[in-house]
């Protein structure tokens, strides 16, 4: 019997898990997915919000706000790249000025810091800024994030401190049991005292498993440009426009990995798995985000990707026990400002809700760091050579638009949430996000996991089932 | 910090070549650095043939045409470093490079060659529109899966882009089994040269379409299902009506090559429509002493080429070294009508005995003039019968014609001869 089974190891169930593994408690985190965060959380605009801009009262506002002051912590002690390079929003128009008040108002009523900008104030900060902005708002607190090792890092923290990971495991049934539940996967039956439905796009459907919801879900799909290393300054904040009832609008901005990210658009779909992209929707991000920043170099493009996040019938998280069962809790719509709530969200779970359900006793032992990874880019050159002398394959690099080396791929293999696919790999350490988009390193990195699992090349898969890369072993006589 | 006369980063053809031509210059001190395990780049996976008909007058496999730079680079003891990604370079000609056996090594160099060849332009580059999965594969990475670790990426294949490597992939898959159902070339006529088209596409019955493109790629189960190809209008948009569906496994790419000059943009060197840098009649690039040829400076066609112009690179980095560059003008060359860049940017030494410009046409065009002008006078006129954007043109004007030279710009226009 497990304490508790999470579903879902996006953002939001792995802040939980790693909170929850702070408890003497039996913790199973379950993911349909063979890698954690790889579906909402592995493809937004990675910002961590200020919280300006959510209905001052609601659960957006709230986390959104709660969860910003964690994250230098959190990426202290996760080893993730974060840096709070602040946001503007533009306007663009007498009216626009006139709603960047009421913006303003808000971050207050929201206890966020923000001034408007003046038009020089704003030309000063952000040279390349259209000449029809007229004046912004400026949020220092808003940060960018490597999503994807803030998810992987977490779990990893989480699986470290006790908790189970399951990966490739797809919840298909849910009893309720009463004084327990039974998890029915495609593999195999848990029984636990608490289930915690933190499925992404797919809480609806566990949560219908047990109750009859009166919220539903609609997926709202975001198509987005990545540009290469393009020169440091194009922007140096993370630029919106002004926020309509569809989201916070196009925006530009620079990513952790020193890239420029444009987008998203905004459009709700129906399909939860369809995520291509399309030449008008691209053509019209394009548009707005020129309007706002005209300068943007477009043949830098190296990815164009499409991410989708639920929205709620109530236009707010919802983050409450099932009223059938109290030990059944529902964290769904985790949409925009997820990624930035999600440590705060866990807090309150688990503080305000799991609490009530179980005894949560301290767990002595448990360290809230992870081992620091070794990022050969963020050395010098002696401490680089150091690390090559003690291990050579520090020195031979796969990936060079990114200069990973073979050894910061090999490290990945011995940490708790170890990469399974190229993508994975991808994420965890860069190899085949620069330029080329792995077209020198993908066989390298294709061969090296063969190696590690001790499988025929033929079977390593770029991302899900049903995505190997190579389909025949030519033999040779 | 240890020195070295000549730092050579990229040992495939051109820098090979740029590193066998300096030692015969006088230059004595030379590193090549290669980031692969093995020198010759990226014709270790061209295994078809064709490769010297210029330089050897006779056709090899691309392994057998490097292997003759091999000999050459050992025959005089040229030293190379094998697995060393140079990290970094500086304004100033420090060469940084890692390596499992070296660690972190530091040069400071009188002169630097760029020989980093090319990448293949990929599907977010031009925005793919459909899914995102596997069996999207450029045509160089599945060559080198196929011909270096003998894998098959594809086995029911639609190619988008005539390019060289897609043809000669087209060939090379079809030959292991696989089927290759079309290949779909965006513009109204093939980017590849006439002799790929026949030898790899006709010969196996391959069609090629001409101005269609891919309108989607669907694959929602983690790889290609199938593939859509729309007939483009003359302003490269999809003509709704003229869908084509493939069922297939895999879109292979080959829809452009790019240099690879990261280092050269990080340090700042003027850059040219080629994506790769500005270069002078020394195949100088606007920072002093750093060189640069081959496909990173701009795609060429054929490998030969790279061979002369890693030559001439070579030839230009032993004169600076030994301070024997003459430079007595600057007047820069532009591209005009009808011509999309020229090679070298700038002629700095008026006295040469002549200078080859190498240039690209912007379409295919027939009975034309190229003319070089200045300030309308004209300076050197060629006739041509036929020329197309797949094949660089090289043309040579001698110390006669450059004399004629007035001011400080000269053009290189194509002109229809009435």
């Amino acid at each position: 019997m497990y304490d508790i089974v999470v579903i879902g190891a996006g953002v939001t169930g792995a802040f939980i898990s790693r909170k929850l593994a702070r408890f003497n408690l039996n913790v199973l985190l379950i993911d349909r997915e063979n890698d954690v965060g790889n579906v909402t959380s592995n493809a937004n605009s990675a910002i961590v919000h200020s919280g300006y801009d959510p209905v001052p009262g609601s659960l957006k506002a709230k986390f959104n706000v709660l969860g910003n002051k964690m994250f230098d912590q959190i990426s202290d002690e996760l080893d993730v790249h974060f840096y709070r390079i602040g946001s503007i929003t533009v306007a663009t128009s007498e009216a626009q000025l006139d709603m960047l008040k009421g913006l303003l108002e808000r971050s207050h009523e929201n206890g966020v810091e923000a001034r408007i900008l003046s038009k020089e104030e704003l030309r000063d900060l952000e040279p390349n800024v259209s000449p029809n902005a007229l004046g912004g708002l400026l949020a220092p607190t808003a940060g960018i994030v490597d999503p994807f090792n803030l998810v992987a890092h977490a779990v990893e923290n989480a699986v470290d401190n006790g908790v189970v990971l399951h990966l490739d495991e797809e919840v298909i049934d849910i009893k309720d049991l009463k004084n327990h539940f039974v998890v029915k996967t495609n593999k195999a039956s848990y029984e636990s005292k608490v289930v915690i439905n933190a499925a992404g796009l797919g809480c609806e459907k566990i949560a219908r498993m047990v109750e009859d919801v009166d919220w539903h879900l609609t997926p709202r799909k975001g198509e987005y440009f990545v540009l290469d290393h393009y020169d440091l300054g194009l922007v140096n904040h993370v630029i919106f426009p002004l926020p309509s009832e569809k989201g916070k609008g196009v925006l530009v901005s620079l990513t952790s990995s020193n890239n420029y990210i444009v987008g998203p658009s905004s459009e709700l779909v129906d399909d939860t798995e369809d995520f291509s992209t399309d030449g008008p929707t691209l053509g019209d991000v394009r548009r707005q985000a020129t309007d706002l920043i005209p300068s943007i170099p477009f043949n830098q493009v190296i990815r164009v990707f499409s991410g989708i996040r639920p929205t709620t019938s109530r236009h707010d998280f919802i983050i409450e026990s099932s009223k059938v069962n109290p030990n059944f809790i529902n964290v769904a719509g985790i949409e925009s400002p997820g990624l930035v709530s999600a440590p705060a969200i866990a807090e309150y779970v688990v503080d305000e809700i799991v609490s009530k359900l179980l005894n949560l006793e301290a767990k002595k032992s448990f360290n809230p760091c992870i081992k620091k990874y070794a990022k050969l880019n963020e050395l010098d050159n002696k401490a680089r050579e150091e690390l090559i002398k003690e291990n050579p394959e520090y020195g031979k690099i796969i990936c060079s638009c990114e200069k990973v080396s073979l050894g910061e791929i090999n490290d990945l293999f011995a940490r708790s949430v170890p990469p399974h696919t190229v993508k994975a790999v991808k994420k965890r350490v860069r190899a085949g996000f620069g330029k080329c988009q792995g077209g020198f390193c993908s066989p390298y990195v294709t061969l090296i996991i063969a190696k590690h699992y001790g499988i025929n090349p033929t079977e390593v898969k770029w991302d899900k089932d049903g995505s190997e890369i190579l389909l025949e072993e030519v033999k040779h006589a | 910090m240890l020195n070295k006369d000549l730092v050579i980063i990229g040992g495939g053809s051109a820098g090979m070549a740029a590193a066998i031509e300096a030692k015969k210059n006088g230059v004595d001190d030379i590193l090549i650095l290669e980031k692969d395990s093995v020198l010759g780049g990226i014709l270790n996976q061209c295994i078809h043939n064709g490769f010297g008909l210029t330089e050897f007058k006779e056709e090899l496999t691309g392994p057998e045409y490097l292997q003759r730079f091999v000999k050459q680079v050992e025959e005089l003891g040229i030293e190379y470093r094998c697995d060393a990604l140079v990290l970094d370079v500086t304004k100033d000609k420090v060469v940084t490079y890692s390596n499992a056996e070296d660690g972190v090594v530091s040069l400071q160099a009188k002169a630097i060659v760029f020989a980093t060849g090319c990448y293949e332009r990929g599907a977010g580059a031009i925005q793919i529109p459909g899914d995102r999965c596997a069996g999207i594969i450029t045509a160089g990475t599945a060559q080198k899966y196929l011909n270096i670790h003998g894998f098959l990426a594809g086995k029911r294949i639609v190619i988008l882009g005539s390019g060289d490597i897609g043809l000669i992939m087209a060939r090379r898959m079809t030959l292991e089994g696989a089927k290759v159902l079309c290949v779909s070339e965006i513009m109204p006529y093939s980017n590849g040269l006439n002799r790929n088209i026949a030898q790899c596409l006709t010969d196996y019955d391959i069609p090629l379409y001409l101005s269609r493109s891919v309108s989607k790629v669907v694959g929602k189960h983690g790889r290609v299902e199938k593939v859509i190809l729309s007939a483009v209008d003359d302003k490269m948009k999809f003509i709704p009506g003229t869908e084509m569906e493939f069922e297939c496994d895999t879109l292979l790419l080959s829809i452009g090559l790019i240099p690879y000059v990261s280092l050269l943009d990080k340090i700042k060197a003027e850059m040219s429509s080629t994506r790769g840098a500005k270069v002078n009649d020394y195949f100088e690039t606007s920072i002093p002493g750093v060189f640069a040829c081959g496909n990173c400076l701009h795609v060429h066609d054929v490998v030969d080429f790279v061979t002369d112009e890693g030559r001439d690179a070579g030839k230009g980095a032993a004169k600076y070294i030994k301070g024997l560059v003459e430079k007595n003008t600057t007047i820069l060359v532009k591209p005009g009508d009808g011509i999309s860049y020229v090679i070298p940017q700038t002629i700095t030494n008026k006295n040469a005995d002549s200078i080859t410009f190498k240039f690209r046409v912007r379409r295919p065009i027939q009975n034309v003039f190229v003319t070089f002008e200045d300030n309308g006078n004209e300076i050197a006129k060629f006739v041509r019968p036929v020329l197309i954007p797949s094949e660089m043109v090289m043309l040579k004007l001698n110390q006669a014609q450059l004399a004629k030279i007035e001011s400080g710009e000269i053009t290189v226009s194509i002109k229809e001869r009435k």
